[in-house]
């Protein structure tokens, strides 16, 4: 055990917790304004990754455009779900919303496994170049990986803190029925909030499909649910607490492979999550907020 | 001269009870009307209506004539009107400041492109916004709290903070549910100049809802009465206080009156 061995995983788990904490402020996004659990959101990052494919393989498109192609069809995908499959239950209880969400992750499952039965794999659309400082290797592919996402939740946090969208966003997460009366049109809101976080997710799946070597229908479920996790730890429908929820699981994940059979990776991971919870049920940035009367 | 405010037979019906029945009320530009009568006479339902928080089951209320009766409730605010309410609403864990800006939002015209790219557009207006906040709280007093939660004010100035909330909205008319609760008659007093202030300066029309007579009857031009959801009285506040349908109301009959 060295030094470099640290850094090397250090640097490993930078690249995972990256790709976790953009699917993860996709859940965070929507729980903030809809108090709402889109279970359907990893799905969302599997259709990001196959529209990466479709880019790369069927338009034969570089890498850039592959990208945004795969983020405006997923903000596309996500403003729909939110119209077509949530919007009429914003009335009804919250357990028919959740529901609902299941059914949209498993009819977009099915509906990818119908077009496209087959694991895939996305070509190489960057050079990928290793260098070596002091024993320690760095890819191109991870180092972009690691700052496109910093971009993005950059990008994002401008959005949130900054816009008059974002200050909307913040402030439907605690009045809702009080914020049309500011003027401010809500559905609009809550439907650009799921085409940000179907944005995210597109970014995530793309740069899934690039670092790990095959995309499948159902690879959205294992990694939603840990973005969920993510997101969760950091308190839920914080920004700031989904990134560092993400980091924290990418880092726990990476330290359980390297000392442990990899087959621990994911019971750690979920036991994480039960223990957090019993101690701070709000995350870790989540706040206790009182109940309005 | 045209009401800036009609609404004509009105009905609101929660399933078999109707929380407001036929009715009707005209306010001129500039006016300062007090809605008053009994707990759950409906007159918060009457505001909700206006604001089209509810949609009126039958009736029409028209803003210098337009029709608001199922219109969004962030059209009707763009049209001029703005509220405050009985237990007062903020965006608790928002700044003051931030409380005052999103009430700007329609005012703010730039596109999430143009705010993603930090064009001219956005910072123009993002920073005329800001200005205009900060006079607004400014005006009232409030600038030296702008960057605290607007949870950690005072109650008095929470009161004042929601005010100004509904006038950075620019409404024409502002409809006030019961500014005075919980203020002793000191504080009471100076509401009533403020209330007189912010109608002078902002050119406002005013309906208020109100339980304190001092404040009702030393403020309002004129008074609608409303009782089990329909208007019983409405005139001048000596008129209201010999009114014996008004007395009736508030006070029960009278043995052998």
């Amino acid at each position: 055990m060295d030094a470099k061995y640290i850094l090397q995983q250090a640097l490993n788990a930078l690249q995972l917790g990256s790709i976790y904490a953009l699917i993860a402020l996709g859940y965070t996004l929507v729980y903030g304004v809809l108090t709402m659990i889109n279970f359907a959101h990893g799905d969302v990052f599997m259709v990001g990754a196959f529209l990466c494919f479709s880019a790369a393989v069927l338009l034969e498109l570089p890498f850039v455009p592959a990208l945004l192609f795969s983020m405006a069809g997923t903000a596309l995908l996500g403003a729909a779900i939110e119209r077509i499959a949530y919007k009429p239950l914003r009335r009804a209880p919250r357990v028919s919303a959740i529901i609902t969400a299941l059914g949209v992750g498993i009819f977009l499952e099915s509906a990818m496994l119908a077009l496209n039965p087959y694991p895939k794999s996305i070509p190489t659309l960057i050079d990928n170049v290793t260098w070596t400082f002091g024993g320690v290797t760095v890819s191109s592919l991870q180092l972009l990986i690691i700052a496109l996402s910093l971009g993005l939740m950059l990008l994002l946090d401008f959005v949130v803190y900054r816009t008059k969208t974002g200050m909307a966003m913040r402030a439907i997460s605690w009045d809702r029925a009080l914020v049309p009366l500011m003027g401010v049109p809500v559905d609009r809101v809550v439907t650009l909030t799921f085409a940000l976080g179907g944005a995210l997710a597109g970014a995530a799946g793309t740069m899934y499909g690039l670092a790990y070597p095959v995309i499948d229908p159902y690879m959205g479920i294992m990694v939603g649910w840990k973005a969920f996790i993510a997101a969760v730890v950091g308190g839920i429908g914080n920004i700031r607490g989904a990134m560092i929820g993400a980091f924290i699981l990418g880092g726990v994940e990476i330290l359980v492979v390297a000392f442990l059979p990899s087959t621990y990776r994911d019971f750690v991971a979920f036991s994480l999550l039960l223990i957090l919870l019993m101690f701070r049920p709000h995350g870790i940035l989540g706040k206790t907020r009182a109940q309005k009367v | 001269m045209s009401p800036l405010l009609e609404a004509c037979e009105v009905t609101h019906c929660f399933g078999g009870l109707c929380a407001v029945n036929r009715f009707s009320l005209r306010l001129e530009p500039g006016e300062l009307v007090g809605l008053i009568g009994p707990n759950g006479a409906g007159k918060t339902t009457v505001f909700n209506l206006v604001t089209g928080v509810y949609r009126a089951t039958r009736g029409s209320i028209r803003l210098n004539g337009t029709e608001l009766v199922g219109r969004d409730p962030h059209r009707i605010t763009a049209l001029g009107i703005a509220r405050t309410f009985q237990n007062i609403r903020l965006f608790k864990d928002l700044t003051v400041l931030d409380n005052v800006r999103i009430a700007h939002y329609a005012a703010m015209r730039y596109s999430p492109f143009e705010a993603v790219l930090r064009a001219g557009r956005y910072r123009a207006e993002e920073r005329r916004v800001l200005q205009r906040s900060r006079e607004l709280l400014a005006e009232f007093g409030l600038e030296a709290c702008a960057d605290e939660p607007a949870a950690s004010l005072p109650y008095g100035q929470q009161r004042r903070l929601e005010i100004v909330r509904a006038l950075a909205t620019e409404p024409r008319l502002l409809l006030l549910d019961e500014p005075a609760a919980g203020m002793n008659p000191n504080e009471i007093g100076r509401l009533m100049d403020f209330i007189r202030q912010i109608r002078q300066s902002h050119a406002l029309t005013i309906l208020l809802i109100e339980h304190q007579m001092k404040l009702v009857m030393g403020l309002c031009e004129r008074i609608q009465v409303l009782d089990f959801g329909a208007t019983i009285a409405g005139g001048t506040p000596a008129e209201i206080q010999r009114h014996p349908k008004v007395l009736e109301a508030y006070l029960g009959v009278e043995e052998g009156a």
